[in-house]
């Protein structure tokens, strides 16, 4: 087993490494304003590339999602789908596409079941993917907020009411 | 459910009127020639409220959904053009929308589609630059918001009656009636199952989406099809995505004599649509017959659906005269 997989395996412990990146990036904020959001996107997009693509098999689009999607990365699907699990998983779980493969989101829908903070963002639907951003610092996109833009008409119906998977909406 | 009426189409208002709705699928012709649509409509003609028209289903090439479509609709019958996120960007999508619109489409079926790999053309460039959330949302925009996804305004809004299909027989089968929920709230107002041979699995998922209310915001309608026998059902089982059909289902099928193996798989098929019809929550049936559409009557027949309501044109407003006109 990969250090990935391991890692993936264990969605609470990245959910909590993921609450304390982005918190300290939050704090770094100022600072990044300071030296220029391209500059450090230069420099840290290489790193945060080699990083996530180890830890979640990352495609670099610019706009994660990771934490709504069970620490699964739903670019990883054959299909890119950022709305899954589709029709076509096979009877034993696997994909479609890579009869080899677990579903990316059949394992994104198990391991948000695990977390505390974020697992319940699987009921949200995720807007359409902005195709600019692709291969940019998905940290550095957050703290400028591009990676929150929408489309114009999407505006203002990017989530749902959260549906608790347990009982009724909300 | 009655509801507001979106677009007006056949199957809108047979489904708003509270009938339990019937619609088929067209097998598309590898043809050019638009009587080979006419014939194949002509088959089913009375025994349905809307045909669907697939769009590249299981990444095979036929005539396009648009013109299969716009040609049901010239018959003066009810299409619902499917279409699928797999070949085309949103770009090419909503301007294929407007012009299926114009010529007559109200139901659209929005789908993510079967994956290249499961066509004969696997080299082909997989798009799936929307999902099929992403492609339900847009399309409700334009219809709502009489825009594109972009906010550039449209000078007229498509109608349309959204649909969106479910799987309640893959995994993860938690989240199955969530997804459809998900779906809903982007824009489905109504659903069509992956063919159903599992009632029980069926009946959990229904359950669930009932719990949720899930039936008083979209109609949902099971998924059937009539098998040719024991040796097809298990060549639909192992090669088309998504489809799961019980040992049971083709035993039964492979113990039926030579000879009568099609007309056992048409009896399930009809003892599925009224098992199904005994589920609390369940709108319509949606028979995908490929290559036996020609049962499509009988199977409506059997199931007691015959004939199918005929229901009143919906009257467009006059428009205003033009003074000087």
């Amino acid at each position: 087993m990969s250090i990935g997989s391991w890692l993936r395996d264990h969605p609470r412990m990245l959910e909590r490494a993921y609450g304390s990146t982005k918190s300290l990036f939050q704090k770094l904020d100022p600072v990044i304003k300071r030296i220029g959001y391209e500059r450090v996107d230069r420099w840290i997009s290489g790193p945060e590339d080699w990083s996530k693509k180890i830890i979640f098999n990352c495609k670099m689009c610019g706009q994660c999602v990771l934490h709504s999607t069970g620490m699964t990365c739903s670019m990883s699907c054959p299909k890119n789908l950022r709305n899954g699990a589709c029709g076509g998983v096979r009877a034993n779980g696997h994909c479609e596409v890579k009869p080899e493969m677990r579903c990316v989101w059949v394992e994104a829908y198990e391991r948000s079941e695990q977390m505390g903070t974020w697992g319940h963002e699987i009921t949200h639907i995720q807007p359409p993917v902005n195709r600019q951003l692709e291969g940019s610092s998905a940290w550095v996109n957050m703290l400028t907020g591009v990676d929150q833009e929408v489309p114009k008409g999407w505006v203002g119906i990017n989530t749902i009411p959260v549906l608790e998977k347990n009982g009724s909406g909300s | 459910m009655s509801g507001e009426m979106k677009a007006g189409t056949n199957l809108e208002r047979v489904l708003r009127a509270g009938h339990f709705a019937v619609t088929a699928e067209l097998g598309p012709p590898d043809s050019s020639n638009p009587d080979d649509v006419i014939h194949e409509i002509g088959v089913m003609e009375g025994a349905v409220d809307a045909y669907n028209a697939t769009d590249a289903s299981g990444a095979h090439c036929h005539m396009s959904s648009v013109a299969v479509s716009a040609l049901t609709a010239q018959q003066g019958l009810d299409p619902i053009l499917q279409i699928s996120c797999r070949d085309k960007n949103r770009i090419a999508i909503q301007g294929d929308v407007l012009g299926a619109a114009a010529l007559g489409v109200g139901n659209v079926l929005c789908l993510t589609g079967d994956d290249v790999t499961a066509g004969d053309q696997p080299e082909a460039k997989r798009v799936f630059d929307f999902d099929c959330m992403h492609l339900l949302r847009t399309l409700r925009i334009m219809r709502d918001k009489s825009m594109f996804l972009s906010g550039r305004p449209l000078t007229t809004a498509p109608k349309l009656f959204l649909g969106a299909a479910s799987n309640p027989f893959a995994m993860p089968y938690d989240f199955r009636p969530i997804r459809m929920a998900k779906k809903i709230e982007a824009g489905a107002d109504f659903i069509q199952t992956q063919y159903c041979f599992d009632i029980p699995r069926f009946k959990e998922f229904m359950k669930r989406a009932v719990d949720l209310g899930l039936h008083e915001k979209a109609f949902i309608m099971v998924g059937v099809g009539p098998m040719k026998g024991g040796r097809s059902a298990e060549f639909i089982r192992k090669n088309v995505p998504g489809v799961r059909i019980p040992d049971a289902i083709i035993d039964r099928l492979n113990g039926a004599p030579k000879g009568k193996k099609a007309e056992e798989g048409k009896k399930i098929c009809i003892e599925l649509i009224q098992q199904a019809m005994e589920i609390e929550g369940v709108s319509g049936a949606h028979i995908m017959a490929y290559k036996l559409e020609h049962q499509v009557p009988d199977i409506v027949k059997g199931a007691g659906l015959w004939p199918r309501p005929v229901m009143e044109a919906v009257q467009e407003p006059m428009p205003e005269p033009v003074p000087g006109d």
